[in-house]
């Protein structure tokens, strides 16, 4: 049985019993899973977590849902990478790289939504649904796939193609949303309110939030059972960056690690950084914005969890920085090109927000450094514009020697 | 009748207007509070609005023409 004991409000902490609710009756506050942490730290050890299979699922003690009964596409256990040319090229001896972009959707997206699917199959759900403008729809569509659910998949009319054909290959419903932004997000969350429907990130929300806590555990079991000095987490609702803090914490609680002192810093990009905003500020409230940024899979102008997010800033000396627009870009190209790592425009937020860190002095050279790169690059391939500059020559040696010797495409940074 | 929960986000210039009073008295519905925060440069409220459903709507509309945000309480539900 998982170690569940009731949902709780994240605000007045009123419990409830575990069902698809997401908002608390008195104050309509988010709910959260509860544990019975005693139980789970009878249960769980080292060795039980290595004996598990090479996936997220090797952690279920931590998660709301039955082991058995997981649907399970292999997400999880990706690599951590010691990324020692982009550490030489910053100046930091101990900089790690968790390579989210490998999960079976190429997102780590497939972490919450795997056990969303579970959960939704628990509570008997005929129907997975989800509204995205990208990763999260091409995980659900999957996921449902697998689980042989009935799934639909809501986005903005204006999406481009190659997202929508990357969700629909997997054969949900697809439905496109006509109207802005706001108007698409009111609508589907009123269909969440009217249809019983598992709607991963609404009325599923406490249960899909806590996939994302198994990053947090592969991080430390993969740094030897420890918790690194520093995260770099994007920021879209907050909520990944309070899940791996989270994960931190329950592996220290269960005796598996010793207390973190990991600095848990943001990184948003600067078209859309309502938590950075706040943070500079000095506020905890977080002021909605208009996003305006190539990442989008970072722009959540009105994020969800952006006051706990904040609180975990707070509470780890965490510092939230916003990536230029112009620097995204160089960002991903940095990766790439020193660690073969190409990643989305999240992962270029992380990078440029990474090297803004070490320049600001937060980063000292020998601590132990994770950036968490969360999205493959061909996911987004249309912002990285026309690159592009081969050298041009006929199939001729001579004439290849000759433009070899005149013409230059290099468009590394570091070279 | 029907019911809506929903979050209002007031910039500066409206903290200090009683829009939820207006909001009640011009267009039937009944507000209750469940939690807020208000500060002179900005503030929210958290709500449950009661009505008809289409007077409901012509109300959110209104507070929207105001300068006020509306948004589901759950924040943004797209994702990317």
């Amino acid at each position: 049985m998982p170690h569940v004991k009731s949902l709780q409000c994240r605000e007045c902490e009123s419990t409830y019993p575990v069902e698809p609710l997401n908002a608390c009756e008195y104050c309509f506050g988010p709910l959260e899973v509860a544990y019975d942490y005693e139980a789970i730290s009878q249960s769980v050890s080292r060795d039980s977590i290595q004996s598990g299979p090479d996936n997220m699922w090797r952690y279920h003690d931590f998660l709301p849902v039955e082991r058995e009964a997981a649907i399970d596409i292999s997400t999880g256990y990706t690599p951590l990478i010691h990324a020692k040319n982009l550490g030489r090229y910053l100046g930091l001896n101990n900089l790690y790289i968790k390579n989210d972009s490998v999960n079976p959707t190429f997102s780590f997206k497939d972490r919450p939504v795997s056990v969303t699917t579970t959960k939704a199959l628990e509570f008997e759900f005929e129907v997975l649904a989800c509204v995205s403008t990208g990763n999260l729809m091409g995980s659900v569509a999957a996921h449902g796939a697998k689980a042989g659910m009935k799934t639909m998949v809501f986005y903005p009319s204006y999406l481009e193609q190659a997202k929508i054909d990357g969700a629909a290959v997997y054969g949900p419903t697809m439905v496109a949303v006509d109207g802005t932004y706001d108007e698409a997000n009111r609508f589907c969350s009123e269909l969440a309110d009217n249809h019983r429907w598992a709607f991963v990130n609404i009325n599923m929300r406490p249960f899909y939030a806590e996939g994302s806590k198994t990053l947090g555990y592969e991080v430390a079991e993969q740094l030897g059972w420890k918790a690194p000095d520093h995260c770099i987490v994007p920021g879209a609702s907050g909520e990944l960056h309070t899940k791996i803090w989270k994960g931190f914490q329950e592996f220290h609680g269960a005796g598996l690690i010793e207390r973190s002192r990991t600095k848990m810093h943001l990184a948003q990009a600067e078209g859309c950084s309502p938590i950075v905003e706040a943070y500079n500020m000095g506020s905890n409230q977080v002021r909605p914005v208009k996003p305006n940024t190539i990442a989008k899979s970072l722009a959540i102008g009105n994020p969800a969890a952006g006051t706990y997010s904040l609180n975990v800033l707070r509470e780890t000396s965490g510092t939230a920085v916003s990536a230029y627009e112009d620097t995204i870009i160089a960002g991903i190209k940095l990766l790439a090109e020193t660690e073969g790592i190409f990643t989305e425009t999240a992962g270029g937020v992380v990078i440029s927000s990474l090297k803004k860190l070490v320049k600001m002095g937060h980063i000292g050279k020998d601590e132990v450094t994770v950036a968490f790169i969360t999205g493959n690059g061909l996911k987004t391939m249309e912002a990285m514009g026309n690159f592009v500059n081969p050298i041009k020559t006929p199939p001729d040696y001579e004439a290849f020697q000759e433009s070899l010797s005149t013409q230059s495409n290099g468009t590394s940074e570091i070279k | 009748m029907s019911t809506k929960r929903i979050k209002f986000t007031f910039p500066q210039d409206m903290v200090k207007r009683p829009v939820i009073y207006e909001l009640s008295k011009n267009y039937q519905i009944v507000t209750n509070i469940r939690r807020a925060d208000v500060r002179d440069d900005m503030g929210w409220v958290v709500l449950e609005l009661e009505g008809q459903e289409d007077v409901i709507t012509e109300g959110l509309k209104w507070v929207v023409s105001t300068g006020v945000r509306v948004d589901p309480i759950a924040g943004d539900v797209i994702e990317g």
